[in-house]
Order: C-alpha cells, then structure tokens, then sequence
C-alpha cells in the first residue's frame, strides 16, 4: 500500500507540475460548454418581426401581443405596410415578417383553419427555418389557449418540419453529449498518453524493474483522471443548470453514477490503447482519431442514429458513448429511473469487464 | 576487489529468440558476490537484451538462470526487491525534483519513511548536491542526473546492480567521478554489472565479458584478456574480437 501511495503522490505531482495542460483540461469543458449552450440557445432571442395586420380582429391582435410577449420575438412594426417589408428586411430592421389575412378569425371561427403568411430572411436559411418554425409554434400555442383545439387542427401551414417545440428541449441535448466528449477526451486520452509517456522515457522499464505491481501501475495512473474528470462532470452540470438551465428531472445520484460508470469505460480505453502503443505521438492519434470522431459522430450526439444506414447503426452500437448519451438524456429530460435505463448500464458494465480484461491481459508484468 | 566465491547471478546457456532472430545465443556466465563484472559488445551484440533478462523484464527462451538466488522464469517478484535497475536513458522523472525523485524511488521499493529520509540526507551530501534537492531534475546536467540515477538504483540496497551504458554522453571527469561511486558501492557489498562501450571503462572492471552476434566470445579479467589477445589495451582485444 506504501509503495502505491507512494506512487501515486508522485501522479498528482506530475499533473499538478503541468499547470497548462491541468489549466486545459479545467478549461476546456467549461469553454465547450459555452459554446455549445450559446451557440444553440441564442439562435432564436428578441428576434425583430414586422406584423402587417389586415384582420384587425380580436384573434389577430391576441396573436401579436403574444407573439411580442415571447422571448424569441420582439414586433417591432406592429402595423406595417406590405409594401415596406423588402425595405425592411434588406436593411437588417428586421428577420421574419407576418401577414395577416382579413379573414383570419372569421375563417377560423367556421373552418377551424386559418392561414397566415409568414415571412423569413432567406439570406440566412438555418435562422429562417428556425423562425419560421418558431412563429409557427407560437401561433398554434395561441390558438390553442384561445379555442382549446388541438394544434394539428388548427396548423397553419403544414409544410415545414418541426425542428424545436417550444420548450427547446432539443437544445439541452448537447450536455450529455458533452460531457461525453469530455470524458473521453480526458479519461481516455490523457491515460494513454500518461501510460505512453512512462515508457517513451524510459521509466516504465525502471517500473517495471522495481516491486511494484502492474495492477498498481494502472490504478495510480487512473486514479487522478477519476477525479478530475467528475470534477468536469461536477461543472458541467453546475453550469448547464445555472446558466442555461438544464433540468435534472430524473435523479442526480442515479446520473452521477452513470457518468462515473462511462468514466470507468472511458479509463479502460485509455488503457487499452496505452498497452499497444509505444510512443505519446500514436497514443494521441490512436486516441484523437479513434475515439473523438465515432464520439462525435457515431453516438447521437450530432448525427441521428435513425437516420444512419444499417451498418452504421450497428457500429454505433459498440460505441460507449452512444449508450451514454442516450441514457443521460432520458435521465436529465424525461426523468427516467434506474429501471428504464438498466439495459445501457448494463451495456456499458459489459464494456468495462471487457475492455478490462483484454487490457490486464495485454498489460504485461515484462517487456516485450 | 571483494572477491568470494558465493555467485550472485548463475546463467547456464541462456538462449533468447525473437521470432527468427536469435538475440542471446546460449550465454552461460557466473557472477561473484562484490566484483565489477563488464559486459561489453557493440550495438546490436545482445548485451541489452541479456540485461533485461536478468532483471526480470524478458523471459527468456530456454536456460537456467538465478539472479540473487531467484529464478528469473518464477520468483520475478523477489528478483526484483533484490536488484536496483539503472538503464540506458536512466530513470528519473524530469519533472519532479531531485528530492521528489529519491522520494518516489524509496517508496516504490516500499522502504520505511525514517529509513529512507536518513539515506536521502547522506546521498545528498556524498553527491554534494544538498542544497539542490528542490531543483527540476530536467534543469541539472547529465552527468548529475546520471549520478543522481545511479544513487537511486542502489538506494534500496540491493544485492546487485544493473547498469545499462550508464556514463553514456559525458566527459572523461564526469565518468571518472561516476566510477568512483561504483567503487563505493562495491565497498558496501554491492555486486555491479555494467555494460559500457568505453574500452577505459572496461580496464576498471574485475572481470568483463565481450559478446558479437549474440555470443559470448571472451571472458576473463582484462589483464589475462590482453595477454591472451596480445593486445596493449582493451581497446585493441575489443577490435580483434568485434572486429
């Protein structure tokens, strides 16, 4: 035990020396998390409409002053003109425009349809579909409150997709992801490399020369790692509620043991990789290339895994992060309980055990 | 020299293969208790390779080997709590301090706290750097890190001492002054094996082997290695049999 201690105080040395790198590791999720958070939140804000109203019915002014009333809305031209409107959108004064048709209320008071007709700045298409989807909600929101109809009945214009509902649930999506990527960055990667670093310069030969054992080894080298990468998870999570206000539905302890357990994948990887490579330069490539990418790309976390080919979905299904992230979200968004996420736990235990053994297995009390 | 006849490493036809290749073909050597044993050969001859073997790091192909009186196939965990390992690109941690250093070495030896503050204080002061015991390892000159190494490798008191090219890179002085912490090693009981390419070196050891090819082509002490080569130095008996 002494001899691991020892060995470990040594660890914390070597991390607590490189104050960059620790500086990075500290920062980095922080910096990812803001940028995911304002980059997807902040799309749609206090975004200026002009409202050209030729109903001026009660449903119509209702309509305005809700839409106004919205975070994502501001009408800064409650009653323009038809004409005005190019002028207006070419100067910037404003992104989306609403025309109001004369017999909005009467039409929807007989038909229980009614169309209005909105107008987006198509020179940015993914902030013109994204008001227009938003405009749309509102609307179906408001005839909603107003008729107690249901929203597919009174839809305004079917045709384009719904990308966000007006929770923007989907827009917390990113935290799980996130933290994700962070683990495996830094639980996988910075083990390899702290692995690789030993028998690039030649101490892991005086390591394995002396009494300690490998199994003593791996876990000093894993430990610090541990903590600083649910130090990360502990940020995150502070600041995806604070400042973006992520919900915990589910329970806290339940998601921190499921980060921990995907810390502990990670970590294996990371070891993994360490007992193949020789050298910090293939650790990095082994670890950047074959870890970041399928995490980022393979998981859910950008790309929908419905909407990859069979194949892929399949090698996504050996993917660590995949099961993660999935869970995560049903666990922060839905609240779901131990009992509905028991099968990816299950998987990422698997993962764990696996990858385990072929490391310890790989891992070798000599050189080779 | 402390010569007795209680052998600290016995090694019967150790053989070493790498798929086809054929490191150490059948090296069959003892080692007596207190002497300087070299082991000389040039770059590739297997010198590195029987080294590791000795110290518990490669398993060889075939042999009977014992190491302070452990097996080197079985008993590879006492093996390694009687040996200091000392290799080629030494063994301290750049990062950490000196006295960070002794500290990590003495613990992974597991060697009780009191015990090892009191050795650190005397190695300082014997290598005459207690002043410096907070500095960067990476900022000292090679020839302190490599003293520093070699005060590490036998801080533990082991039976014997492995080191591998140790005085590689520095200047006569410096090697000089290296030698003469050999030499109290070997005062306080320490058996040495050393590999080196410097033939002066060689000239201080008790007895040296020259390996070529994976073989053990002469073993003797210098003296009688020159005579039988009829060579002046060691230099000339290296050149006729490495060639």
């Amino acid at each position: 035990m002494n001899r691991f201690f020892g060995f470990l105080i040594k660890e914390f040395r070597h991390i607590l020396r490189d104050r960059r790198t620790l500086g990075i590791l500290i920062f980095i999720p922080i910096a990812q998390l803001m940028l995911f958070g304002f980059v997807l939140t902040n799309e749609i804000k206090n975004i200026n409409m002009a409202v050209v109203d030729y109903s001026h019915s009660d449903l119509s002014r209702k309509l305005i002053s809700r839409i106004n009333a919205s975070q994502y809305f501001t009408v800064a031209y409650p009653s323009a003109s038809e004409n005005e409107l190019p002028a207006l959108m070419r100067s910037g004064k404003i992104k989306v425009a609403m025309v109001i048709n004369r017999d909005f209320e009467t039409e929807f008071i007989n038909h229980q349809r009614s169309s209005v007709q909105i107008i987006a700045d198509g020179s940015e298409p993914n902030m013109a579909r994204l008001v227009v989807n938003y405009t749309q909600n509102t609307i179906s929101a408001v005839l909603m409150d107003q008729f107690s109809v249901k929203p597919e009945l009174a839809a305004i214009k079917p045709e384009v997709r719904m990308m966000f509902n007006e929770t923007m649930k989907e827009s917390y999506n990113f935290v799980p992801g996130l933290i994700a990527v962070i683990l495996m960055l830094i639980s996988a990667m910075m083990t390899a490399l702290t692995i690789a670093r030993e028998k690039e310069s030649g101490t892991m030969e005086i390591l394995l020369a002396s009494p300690i054992k490998p199994i003593q080894i791996i876990a000093g080298k894993v430990m610090p790692y541990l903590l600083i990468s649910f130090i990360n998870i502990c940020v995150i999570l502070l600041l995806g509620v604070l400042v973006f206000g992520v919900p915990i539905k589910g329970s806290l302890l339940l998601f921190l043991f499921e980060c921990t357990l995907f810390i502990l994948v990670a970590l294996s990887l990371g070891i993994l990789i360490s007992t193949v490579v020789k050298t910090q330069m293939t650790a990095m490539m082994m670890s950047g290339f074959g870890l970041m990418l399928p995490t980022l790309l393979l998981s859910g976390f950008i790309f929908p895994i419905k909407n990859m080919p069979v194949v892929l979905q399949v090698v996504s299904a050996a993917m660590p992060p995949r099961w993660f992230i999935a869970m995560a979200r049903d666990i922060m968004i839905k609240g779901s309980t131990f009992a509905d996420v028991w099968f990816p736990t299950l998987v990422l235990g698997g993962m764990t055990a696996f990858l385990l053994l072929v490391s310890a297995r790989k891992f070798k009390n000599r050189l080779e | 020299m402390v010569e007795t006849n209680e052998k600290v490493i016995v090694c019967k036809n150790m053989v070493k293969r790498f798929g086809s290749f054929v490191a150490d073909d059948n090296l069959t050597f003892d080692v007596y208790k207190g002497e300087i044993f070299g082991f000389l050969g040039a770059n590739g001859a297997g010198k590195t390779t029987a080294i590791r073997i000795l110290c518990g790091l490669l398993e060889p192909t075939s042999g009977d080997i014992s190491v302070a009186g452990c097996d080197v196939y079985k008993q590879t965990e006492q093996l390694k709590r009687r040996i200091g390992y000392m290799s080629q690109r030494f063994s301290l941690y750049e990062d950490l301090t000196v006295y960070e250093n002794i500290r990590f070495y003495g613990g992974i030896y597991g060697m009780d706290a009191k015990v090892r503050r009191q050795k650190t204080d005397d190695m300082l002061e014997k290598l005459g750097i207690a002043d410096q015991k907070n500095r960067l390892v990476a900022s000292m000159p090679l020839g302190w890190k490599q003293k520093l190494a070699f005060s590490l490798a036998i801080l533990h008191d082991p039976q014997i001492v492995f080191l591998d090219e140790p005085t590689g890179g520095v200047d006569p002085v410096t090697r000089r002054q290296f030698w003469n912490l050999i030499y109290e090693a070997v005062e306080k009981g320490i058996t040495v094996f050393v590999t080196t390419h410097y033939m002066d070196e060689a000239e201080y050891c008790d007895r040296v082997s020259i390996m070529n090819n994976g073989r053990i082509e002469a073993l003797d002490t210098p003296q009688r290695l020159k005579k039988l080569y009829q060579a002046e130095n060691m230099d000339e008996v290296f050149l006729k049999i490495a060639r």
